[in-house]
């Protein structure tokens, strides 16, 4: 009694609800990729103008599209480094206080409080820079020239009413703060408790156990939230626009009037009035900080892959 | 399904709230200019005009009491930008344009698409604005400069306070050693454009860059619109800056030189500066731009001062269109028009010589 049984792949049996399930992803999973071809596409075509512009048509004294895009460019970078260098810090250091040190009701109350700095329009953030920080953190500005005007970064002279890069990139980095810290806690909260319990069962501090278990462990999850920062102090635009008094040019120097301007705010300056082919040259820019963005993601992921497998998340 | 409970209410909410709020729009002017022409009120149609961002809150309060004393009419304005406003009529995108410098020859030899064919647009002065010198240096309430000086302030010469060129101008004021931060537009501006025409007018060995919408110098720190170079001035230290005169508010304002006083800017000097300058040579007769003349020497004129005007065709393809445009140009600088300039965007209402000028020219369009 030999059954021969057809060779034929079983297949789930499909109701209407798997298949509308199925179609609904697979159009949510391609929809934003054709978003985001769209974009491309609009950039790409709207800035070819650009690269092809008479030197008369730049304003100031750039001659082609690569001279006048490079300060922007700079700025753009600048300022995101800077406030990562203060926002990453701060930002670990809030996440391991709210994770590991505080006690349960306060960390509770202190992740609300985080979130919702990250709730607040960034038009807020730029009125509060210039109406508030800008005048209370110049005084301290005219101090540090006076005192260290020595060292080329805080060389003067100094601005007179402190909407300087330093102050911007002290705001982007409070608008920073919520995203990469929220990240970090979340990664923090998941160290193994084995591998914590084991570090202070040899006898390591609170401190040594942080350094042996739980920062290895959450490195990849910093990486990732610092980069989800700097991708949006990137493209940061209004409270940029609003705060910073913009030079075309390259500048170091983080206390003067002058400061290298970053591309998404000289986009919200310049495009109200412009017409012809600044609006393309705006656009083109535009594409720079599109392609910026995109190289900073790739990036972050490439770190994240290469780390994943020595930090122990597997 | 707290989304059906609450969704509903809060859909009729923002709905009354925009219905009330489009009311209010066209109450604000109030009992506004019912006497003006018998005729208006039987006008009827849409007229679109773009261009000047400096005449949006003037034209904001034409358009308000305009359409409330013709009820039929449609007004709209886009504050585009007076470059791009300029592209738009030319190419008949719109009806009129604002623009805070007249047509260029260039743009006057192409054709006009909203006009009737071979008919070209003229320049109107509808809308004047002084533009102030500001300042805020501690224990200082009065300031005189001059051109030159004011160049140098602007272009990074002069750094400090107690600079020799300053303090021979105000031999009674106790200048501080202080340092000088002049802020300047950071976005494109028409009173960029005008400030620094007068700089290279008058102080042309110093400001040597021609007049334009962006800040030609890499100096000093820039603000964005006139509120951002009005919030630096007054939160910084040792700031000067120039912004349109109706928002100077508290700040310092100072005088500048004009032949061998110094003056200090009303509206009556800022208009008196316009009616007196003679017109753009080499255009039509009906053509009212105005070459301001800043080099003036009369102590009754403010030659710091904005002409923004209004472009239209002298005949439009659509009489119609010509009706509405006539009507409405006629209303911006009619005495009422002018009066509610001044009070909704602080502009120095036109003398009525000007006024009866422009008026006159309206009359002819067709």
């Amino acid at each position: 009694m030999t059954t021969t049984v057809a060779r034929s792949a079983i297949r789930a049996k499909q109701r209407p609800g798997d298949r509308i399930f199925t179609t609904a992803t697979v159009v949510a999973g391609s929809l934003i990729l054709a978003v985001l071809a769209a974009v491309a596409l609009f950039l790409v075509a709207q800035s070819i103008p650009a690269f092809l512009a008479q030197p008369d048509d730049f304003k100031g004294e750039a001659t082609n599209f690569w001279s006048y895009v490079w300060p922007f460019a700079f700025g753009t970078l600048w300022s995101a480094f800077l406030a990562l260098i203060m926002a990453v810090p701060l930002a670990i250091g809030i996440a391991l206080f709210i994770s590991h040190y505080a006690p349960r009701k306060l960390a509770q109350g202190l992740g609300y409080v985080i979130d919702l700095l990250a709730a607040v329009p960034s038009v807020v953030f730029g009125l509060w820079g210039i109406g508030v920080l800008a005048p209370l953190i110049q005084p301290f500005y005219t101090t540090l020239v006076e005192w260290f005007g020595w060292f080329p970064l805080f060389a003067g002279p100094v601005s007179g009413t402190g909407r300087t890069i330093l102050t911007v990139s002290v705001v982007l980095a409070v608008m920073v703060l919520p995203i990469i810290t929220a990240i970090c806690r979340e990664v923090f909260l998941q160290t193994p408790v084995l591998h914590e319990e084991a570090a202070l069962a040899l006898g390591a501090t609170r401190w040594e156990m942080i350094t042996m278990a739980v920062l290895p462990f959450g490195r990849p999850g910093i990486i990732s939230a610092s980069m989800l920062g700097l991708g949006r102090a990137l493209g940061e635009t209004m409270a940029v626009a609003m705060i910073l008094s913009p030079s075309p040019q390259v500048v170091f120097q983080l206390l003067t009037s002058q400061n290298s301007s970053t591309i998404a705010a000289n986009i919200a300056l310049n495009f109200p009035e412009a017409h012809g082919v600044g609006i393309n040259i705006l656009l083109g820019t535009g594409l720079v900080l599109f392609i910026i963005t995109l190289a900073v993601n790739m990036l972050a992921r490439f770190i994240i892959n290469r780390r994943k497998a020595f930090s122990g998340a597997n | 399904m707290n989304f059906k409970r609450y969704g509903r209410p809060a859909v009729i909410a923002v709905a009354a709230a925009l219905a009330l709020s489009s009311c209010a729009a066209n109450e604000t002017s109030g009992p506004a200019s019912s006497g003006d022409s018998a005729e208006s009120g039987t006008l009827s149609g849409t007229i679109n005009g773009a261009g000047s961002s400096a005449q949006s809150a003037a034209q904001e309060a034409w358009i308000a009491a305009f359409q409330t004393s013709n009820p039929n009419v449609t007004i709209n304005y886009d504050p585009t930008g007076s470059g791009a406003g300029r592209e738009t009529f030319i190419g008949g995108g719109s009806d009129f344009a604002g623009s805070d410098s007249f047509l260029k020859d260039e743009e006057l030899a192409g054709s006009f698409e909203s006009c009737a064919p071979d008919a070209k647009a003229v320049d109107l002065p509808v809308y004047i604005s002084p533009i102030a010198v500001i300042f805020n240096l501690d224990g200082v309430e009065e300031l005189n400069l001059d051109a030159t000086t004011l160049a140098k302030i602007f272009k990074g010469d002069i750094t400090t306070w107690n600079d020799p060129a300053i303090a021979a101008l105000n031999e009674k004021a106790a200048l501080p050693d202080t340092a000088i931060t002049a802020v300047h537009r950071s976005d494109d501006s028409g009173t960029t454009k005008n400030f620094t025409d007068y700089l290279n007018q008058n102080a042309a060995e110093v400001w040597t860059e021609e007049p334009g919408d962006p800040f030609p110098y890499q100096s000093g720190e820039g603000a964005q619109g006139t509120s951002g170079v009005v919030d630096a001035v007054s939160n910084g230290v040792g700031t000067i800056g120039y912004a349109d005169a109706s928002r100077a508010g508290d700040l310092g304002v100072a005088k500048i030189k004009v032949g061998d006083t110094f003056v200090e800017y009303t509206a009556e000097a800022a208009a008196a500066v316009v009616e007196d300058s003679p017109l753009v040579e080499g255009r039509d007769a009906k053509d009212r731009a105005i070459a301001l003349d800043r080099k003036t020497t009369d102590a009754t004129h403010y030659p710091l001062v904005l002409v923004s005007y209004a472009l239209v065709c002298t005949e439009y393809a659509d009489p119609a269109k010509a009706e509405l445009v006539k009507a409405y140009v006629g209303y911006m600088v009619s005495a009422e028009g002018q009066a509610e300039a001044a009070k909704f965007a602080g502009a120095a209402p036109m003398t009525t010589g000007l006024q009866d000028q422009v008026q006159e020219v309206l009359a002819s369009v067709k």
